[in-house]
């Protein structure tokens, strides 16, 4: 009896299969319908432990694929974004960058979110010469330049944001620091930077502590440094440790040592999970994250604002250096395509050569020798007040 | 051995061969080559899991940490040292041998879930290594431009070229396991996974088969990594944390067990689940896969091959009926 | 000076790791509970803590209800989510090794972990304190109020458990289930209700610690899983099945990992709370408190 019924829960369950597989051939079949659509993939880490850095960018790609196909698309073509989630996972990853290249035959490619997920497909974009515009940080992604040569990033170096810390930390006569960094991507990259540009700036590093990305309690950490003599505190990470080092410093009382953050604290979200522990909390930042404190004439005042209001219309949630990150990559895209056309050598040069391009984290200055195209001016030093971003003295 | 048994693995030697030439001229599954790579990649782990586990009747939830000192032993030897990658390749495979040997010996002695807990200790202690290590490993932040892969001075660089290689491994470690299973090796591991006491009442010496076992299983893994690190060229710890030994377990459960093709039809069936089927269904995705996981663990708790073989001998079954 | 800060440094380590070592005890009291009455490990368990916190959340923010019953209505609506699992799933699997019931569970704490997603999205969360006011310098060491509810509630959850084991009808019923059912069956008892309750008790406890530690940590859809590995480590460490073992047992693992960050190495905390855990399997492979007798009477 017991067979019986197992038998026909497995008949059952063999058409779900069949189903499944049915449709996993079908979708891309099914490719919209219309006159010769240029193509854009993309791999954001919608899902996974970068999914807070991944669903921005994948929103803030989609609008913006909206908005140009509303407006006719570009040189009477529509625009079609090929989208993957790589779920943080270097070889998902991997898998979907070879998929849009050799499947989707796509001629440019933004993404990935996470540096090590870009590491992981450089290689791809070299060999199959693809340009891959990379929304991750790490400085490695663009040098050496020499086996780099097809693949750019948008988002600023380490080096720039420490550079901005440091400078203001200098002229604020803080020579000694604490740092604590999560065992990330992220983190780690930060940790180099700041100690190896230290010394450059005169500054000492007097506490390295280091921390897991999903770890619950940093006090020990705080009290390490607490107890080092440093002047300030330096905290590197993103997502929830982020919060957790601000409310940790609150509780131990130790405003008398001023807490940087890294800009991996940029979101509104960060400041509303802190509340009023986040008072005086300094960090260097990309423009796109302070829109509306920018003077009228600033170039990049106008396309930050614009964004901003149509993201925050259409999601109903505040904007992101992340989602800043997709907006800069997939508008050089569209602009290269609309130059050269959906060729990749023709794409790689163009954005080799593009000067003065605004976008919402600076404006971008490429070069053959300079893949990344931004500087630490690029950035500025903002202190949180009230529960705001305002500009730091 | 007779055509019955030859018939079949015939089959699937002709079927693998001609895979990417099968799926070469239809677009929309020509990658499914690529998928292959790591499926083939992920079987060695499973091979040498699903000896240990469905014939020893021991867990292990720290393959991912010998696939990892694989992979890390050939970046680093390779990239740094500039060794040969045929010569990292089995430096990294002692490499895990000596470590699986240390820890297996104290660690088999546990049972169940404590046995469970060991190995996922180790797998994690392995991973933080990985992780703070930073000279050697580059930490968090990865290795980047591990040398490729040359086979008789021609570097392996085609999706085809690779899916070939990685199968051949794949083929040598089934064959090896086979004669492992059917020798006096192969029939203590039953006794032990039977009845471990009754066992070694007979002199059956379970303590050290179980560590060899262990220490095979260690190997296989370890030379999958080495092969991961010269496909992907990239590498970073999170390809070796927690997540990936339990998905080797359930990619050896889900096929099923009792069979060596039970490990390979799982893998097969999980990488490219997860990697390619379920990409539909977007942000549900995670629920399918959860959903799937638990049908195959609720309904055909023995495995897919064993569930496949039952359906087969069912339709012969029908065909002819029995004079009973 | 110098030694004045060493003793606040010792203290404010020792808070931590007590406070954080509180919620590792409560979840692997969690997996007790159930591996007593099933032996069934429920690798969902972390999951329960993950979910305890959101759903308290929701029913603060969303449903406008004081903290307190925010508490109560989340306990409860995770111990429905533990109904489900044992009456959906667990018990269509009554015949399945030990291996297979391990991997439903691990499907099950993926579903429930991307059900979470779903539902709250990938953000972290946050909940006031459950009494006002910041925390407290006493000299030098920070003490959050909250901490002191953390351990509260973990106090009055292992007193109530040693007392419901001890005194109750239902706990001895229960724990009659785990010496043996088939005997428990013929004396009366109904095994199948016990179960079902051993499953609802352990996502209630597991909801709690979600709860009370949400204000501390945030919380996020896929925190369970390394809370549940900790958990896990705390229950094996004290001998799977003992209340009180894993009480000591998660304290010292949270205590190892908080002086290990404070005077060894942030970055190796993990691994050296695993080493310990590891030493102790190797030389006490019954757990600190389990008896050898007991553990080769269970079935795995």
């Amino acid at each position: 009896m017991v067979g019986g019924r197992l038998a026909q829960c497995v008949g059952r369950w063999s058409r779900i299969v069949l189903w499944v597989c049915v449709l996993a051939l079908m979708v891309p079949a099914g490719v919209l319908a219309g006159g010769e659509p240029y193509k854009i993939g993309a791999v954001f880490s919608v899902t996974g432990g970068a999914s807070f850095l991944g669903e921005p960018e994948k929103r803030t790609a989609e609008m913006i694929v909206e908005q140009v196909n509303a407006q006719g698309g570009i040189n009477g073509h529509p625009v079609e974004l090929i989208l993957y989630d790589d779920e943080t996972d270097a070889t998902k990853c991997n898998l979907a960058v070879k998929k849009l290249i050799k499947r989707d035959k796509v001629p440019v490619i933004i993404g990935p979110t996470t540096s090590g997920n870009s590491l992981a497909v450089v290689g791809l974009a070299e060999d199959f010469k693809i340009p891959l515009i990379s929304c991750a940080a790490s400085y490695k992604i663009v040098e050496p330049v020499e086996s780099r040569r097809w693949v750019f990033k948008v988002a600023g170096s380490d080096k720039h944001v420490v550079g901005k810390m440091y400078d203001y930390m200098k002229a604020k006569g803080i020579s000694r620091i604490g740092i604590m960094t999560v065992s990330d991507g992220f983190g780690a990259s930060g940790r180099e930077e700041l100690l190896r540009l230290a010394q450059e700036y005169g500054i000492t590093v007097v506490a390295d502590e280091r921390y897991g990305p999903k770890d619950t309690d940093l006090t020990a950490q705080l009290t390490k440094i607490r107890e080092s003599g440093a002047q300030a505190v330096v905290n590197w990470s993103v997502g929830p440790t982020a919060v957790l080092a601000v409310k940790g410093w609150r509780d131990l009382k130790m405003e008398g040592m001023p807490l940087f953050q890294s800009h991996g604290f940029g979101s509104k979200k960060y400041l509303e999970l802190s509340g009023d522990a986040a008072e005086g909390v300094l960090l260097p930042l990309a423009r796109v994250n302070v829109g509306p404190l920018l003077p009228d004439d600033h170039p990049q005042k106008k396309v930050i604002m614009e964004y901003k209001q149509a993201y925050e219309a259409k999601y109903q949630e505040p904007i992101s250096s992340f989602g800043g990150h997709a907006w800069d990559s997939m508008h050089l895209a569209l602009a290269a395509l609309k130059a050269v056309g959906p060729d990749p050598a023709k794409i790689r040069d163009f954005l080799e050569n593009t000067k003065n391009f605004v976008g919402q984290h600076g404006i971008f200055n490429f070069s053959p020798q300079d893949h990344n195209g931004l500087s630490k001016d690029d950035l500025e030093m903002v202190v949180v007040k009230k529960g705001d971003w305002a500009l730091a003295q | 051995m007779n055509l019955r048994k030859f018939a079949p693995v015939a089959a699937f030697v002709a079927f693998m061969a001609a895979f990417p030439w099968m799926v070469a001229p239809f677009d929309a599954i020509s990658h499914y080559t690529d998928v292959m790579v790591f499926a083939g990649i992920f079987c060695l782990v499973t091979i040498g899991l699903s000896l240990l586990m469905g014939f020893a009747g021991q867990i292990s939830l720290a393959q991912a940490a010998f696939f990892g000192i694989g992979a890390y032993a050939s970046a680093i030897l390779t990239g740094r040292f500039g060794w040969n990658p045929w010569a990292a390749m089995p430096a990294g495979a002692a490499a895990a041998a000596a470590v699986a040997w240390i820890v297996g010996v104290p660690a088999l002695r546990l049972k169940g879930h404590y046995l469970a807990m060991a190995t996922l200790g180790f797998g994690v202690i392995v991973h933080i290594v990985l992780n703070e290590e930073v000279e050697w490993t580059g930490g968090p932040s990865g290795m980047v431009d591990i040398p490729g892969l040359s086979v008789a001075g021609v570097r392996v660089l085609s999706e085809t070229a690779w899916y070939y290689l990685v199968w051949t491994f794949v083929a040598a470690a089934l064959i090896f396991s086979y004669h492992v299973l059917h020798s006096r090796v192969g029939r203590a591991l039953r006794a032990i996974h039977e009845a471990e006491k009754a066992a070694e009442a007979m002199g059956v010496p379970v303590a050290s088969y179980k560590v060899q076992v262990f220490v095979y299983s260690a190997v296989l893994a370890s030379l999958a990594g080495s092969l991961y690190t010269h496909y992907v060229t990239f590498l970073t710890p999170s390809s070796f944390d927690l997540m990936w030994s339990v998905r080797f377990v359930l990619m050896v459960v889900v096929g099923g067990m009792q069979s060596l093709w039970g490990a390979v039809l799982g893998t097969v069936f999980l990488t490219f689940v997860g990697n390619e089927w379920l990409h539909v269904f977007a942000d549900f995705e995670v629920l399918v896969y959860g959903g799937i996981l638990l049908a195959v663990a609720l309904l055909v708790p023995q495995g897919l091959v064993v569930w496949m073989q039952e359906k087969l001998s069912r339709r012969r079954e029908t065909l002819l009926p029995r004079s009973e | 000076m110098e030694s004045a800060g060493f003793g606040a440094a010792w203290l404010q380590y020792a808070l931590g790791g007590i406070t954080i070592g509180a919620i590792y005890a409560l979840v692997a009291i969690g997996y007790n509970i159930i591996y007593n009455v099933t032996e069934i490990i429920n690798f969902a368990q972390g999951e329960f803590v993950m979910l305890g916190g959101l759903f308290a959340v929701f029913f603060y923010e969303a449903c406008g209800l004081p903290i307190l019953a925010a508490f109560l209505a989340a306990v409860a609506a995770v111990a429905l989510t533990g109904l489900v699992l044992e009456r959906y799933v667990i018990r269509n699997a009554r015949q399945a090794t030990v291996l297979s019931m391990i991997i439903i569970t691990i499907a099950f704490s993926i579903l429930l972990k991307g059900g979470a997603m779903l539902a709250w999205g990938k953000d972290p969360y946050r909940l006031p304190p459950f009494t006002g006011g910041g925390s407290i310098l006493w000299n030098g060491v920070a003490v959050q109020p909250q901490a002191l509810w953390v351990l509260g509630v973990s106090g009055i959850i292992v007193v109530c458990l040693t007392l419901f084991f001890r005194r109750s009808v239902y706990g001895k019923a229960m724990l009659a289930c785990a010496d043996n059912p088939a005997a428990a069956r013929l004396v009366g008892i109904p095994v199948r209700t016990m179960i079902f309750l051993s499953f609802m008790l352990s996502a209630a406890i597991g909801a709690a610690a979600g709860v009370s530690i949400t204000p501390i940590t945030l919380m996020e859809y896929d925190r369970g899983a390394l809370l549940g590995l900790k958990g896990f480590g705390a229950a094996v460490l004290g001998g799977l099945g003992q209340f009180f073992g894993a009480l000591v047992a998660g304290l010292l693992l949270g205590l190892a990992e908080s002086f290990c960050a404070g005077y060894v190495s942030s970055g190796y905390k993990d691994a050296v709370a695993l080493v310990l855990l590891l030493l102790a399997l190797f030389f006490k492979p019954e757990g600190l408190f389990g008896s050898k007798e007991a553990a080769g009477l269970k079935r795995f």
